[in-house]
């Protein structure tokens, strides 16, 4: 409604401040605009150096350890030198839509980080339906990566797009389910809610929701051991085959704000967000950031890559049944008011029943490649 | 009842790579540290002695590259070859240490120096003066265990590597 005011009356026209917005609204839009832009650049900076320094510790490896100190600047040696590559359009493209994909991809990523609250009330825009928001806006990211993919007119950048497609519309599902419980137990959709909720981190209440989270977001942004839609040794470089220059900076920057944007989400829904002793609580936020983006690291030098049927069974015959049953028993656990009564029989209940569920799944239902080894 | 396809194998993984992260990586930072390269190197490089050398010829007979040229012209007076021409291409040695080997006069020998990469195809080209031995230049113990006596011992990778920065 306030947009649509500032549309119809023009630029430069404030008289649609909303009265609960403390300090006028347009000084907080643009507060939190800059930081959010800032806030996901920087962080982008620092996965990348825990990544790649992370990785290649794991590996034996160094990492880059040259470019200032600690290898420090290898992100923006990494940005200069990408910036200043010639950009290539292959004759063939679909030259619009190869231009627009980019910026499509990293829109999303960036608008994610509206509603993910920095401190008790610090947020671009408490939205009431805030995970609902995220869920919807981050699916636009894959519209981004098949532009890409089709625009390239290149038979490996479209499978990999396809690939993509096909990965969050299989992932959507169980990631969703997984966002239910936590909803179920925090009575609210919005995300500065749902910290306040946790008075424990809900990854004690919800151990099984986490790791069907866990695995479905790196699933969602294609991380290894689900990156299929870039799986080198498949299909050239998947869906940014054909970029280079400014635009692959852009893709490789929608990877990590993507990864970033997860591991956010992963914090305030599990982790407690914000909430901490002692240090501020924003710092608190990025500790814990830093922590889930390390732990996507781990699994990733750990897994080797799945294949893409392998990937589709594994959302539909393992994540998804998992999740309904997860849903079903924290609904009957909240209908039952465990989470404010009996948390305590709770967190040993829902341990006892990830633990079960894990191996009776496993053992009975669905095992990756039905346990054959040269699978 | 096996553990390992019940999210164990995955856990053993785990705790591999964390202790890769927790332990010394297996690399060295080249141009700060070097490791010591084992003392019978057959390096890219011949070192001739001056001195011991007569002029035979038996190291370009040798060489199955054809990579030795040697000019000499008599020295009647002395009764011996004074050697006007030595140069090898190093560009076409394949370190197989025929000449090294086959010099009956001790006077060809390894060099134990690997960094020789050159910008031009030219200067791979060594003359008399460039082959003899400097401080610089040590002496290969190949085939001739008594210099790899005299030389350090070789370093593993695994050893001592800590990150310099």
């Amino acid at each position: 409604m306030m947009i649509v005011d500032f549309i119809a009356t023009g630029q430069g026209h404030f008289q649609a401040i909303p009265p609960d917005w403390p300090g006028g609204f347009w000084w907080h839009w643009l507060f939190f605009t800059v930081v959010v832009i800032g806030f996901v650049l920087t962080m982008v900076m620092g996965v990348i150096y825990i990544e790649r320094r992370g990785m290649g510790r794991m590996q034996s490896r160094l990492g880059p350890n040259r470019t200032g100190p600690f290898g420090l600047l290898q992100p923006v040696a990494d940005a200069v030198k990408v910036l200043l590559k010639e950009n290539i359009v292959p004759a063939a493209a679909d030259k619009l839509v190869h231009w627009l994909a980019p910026v499509v991809a990293f829109a999303p990523a960036l608008m994610i980080f509206a509603v993910i609250p920095f401190s008790n009330g610090a947020l671009l825009a408490d939205l009431n339906i805030g995970i609902l928001y995220i869920v919807a806006i981050s699916s636009v990211s894959t519209v981004g990566v098949f532009m890409a993919g089709w625009g390239s007119s290149n038979k490996y950048s479209l499978l990999g797009a396809m690939r993509n497609v096909a990965a969050v519309v299989s992932y959507e599902i169980p990631l969703v389910l997984a966002i239910v419980g936590v909803v179920l137990i925090a009575g609210s959709l919005s995300m500065n809610q749902i910290v306040v909720a946790q008075n424990i981190p809900f990854i004690l209440l919800q151990p099984l929701g986490f790791l069907l989270f866990f695995a479905a977001g790196c699933a969602e942004i294609n991380r290894s051991p689900f990156d299929l839609m870039e799986a080198d040794s498949e299909i050239v470089a998947g869906f940014h085959t054909e970029y280079s220059g400014m635009k692959f900076a852009m893709f490789y920057l929608v990877e990590y704000a993507e990864a970033v944007a997860i591991s956010a989400i992963i914090c305030t829904l599990f982790l407690g967000g914000w909430k901490g002793p002692l240090l501020p609580p924003w710092l608190w936020f990025i500790i814990k950031v830093m922590l889930v983006f390390f732990a996507m690291v781990w699994t990733r030098t750990t897994l080797p890559r799945i294949r893409i049927d392998q990937l589709m069974a594994f959302a539909w015959k393992f994540l998804f049944p998992m999740a309904i049953i997860n849903l079903f028993i924290t609904a009957l656990q909240v209908l039952a008011g465990w989470p404010t009564q009996l948390m305590w029989a709770m967190i040993i209940v829902n341990f006892a029943v990830t633990a079960f569920m894990v191996l009776i799944w496993s053992r009975f239902f669905f095992r990756l490649g039905w346990g054959r080894i040269e699978v | 009842m096996k553990f390992e396809r019940y999210g164990i194998g995955i856990a053993k993984g785990l705790t591999v790579t964390i202790r890769h992260l927790l332990r010394h990586p297996t690399v060295n930072q080249y141009p700060e540290q070097r490791l010591n390269i084992s003392r019978r190197f057959r390096g890219n490089e011949l070192i001739w002695n001056r001195e011991k050398c007569t002029g035979c010829g038996t190291c370009a007979k040798t060489c199955p590259q054809g990579a030795i040229e040697i000019v000499t012209a008599t020295d009647m007076a002395e009764n011996k070859y004074i050697v006007d021409k030595y140069e090898i291409d190093t560009g076409y040695c394949i370190q197989c240490g025929l000449c090294v080997e086959a010099c009956p006069y001790e006077a060809l020998y390894f060099s134990h120096n690997f960094e020789c990469a050159r910008y031009r195809r030219g200067e791979l080209v060594q003359g008399k003066e460039e082959m003899l031995e400097t401080p610089q230049r040590k002496v290969s113990g190949y085939f001739y265990p008594d210099k790899a006596q005299k030389l350090p011992g070789q370093t593993l990778l695994v050893e001592k590597i800590t990150e310099k920065r």
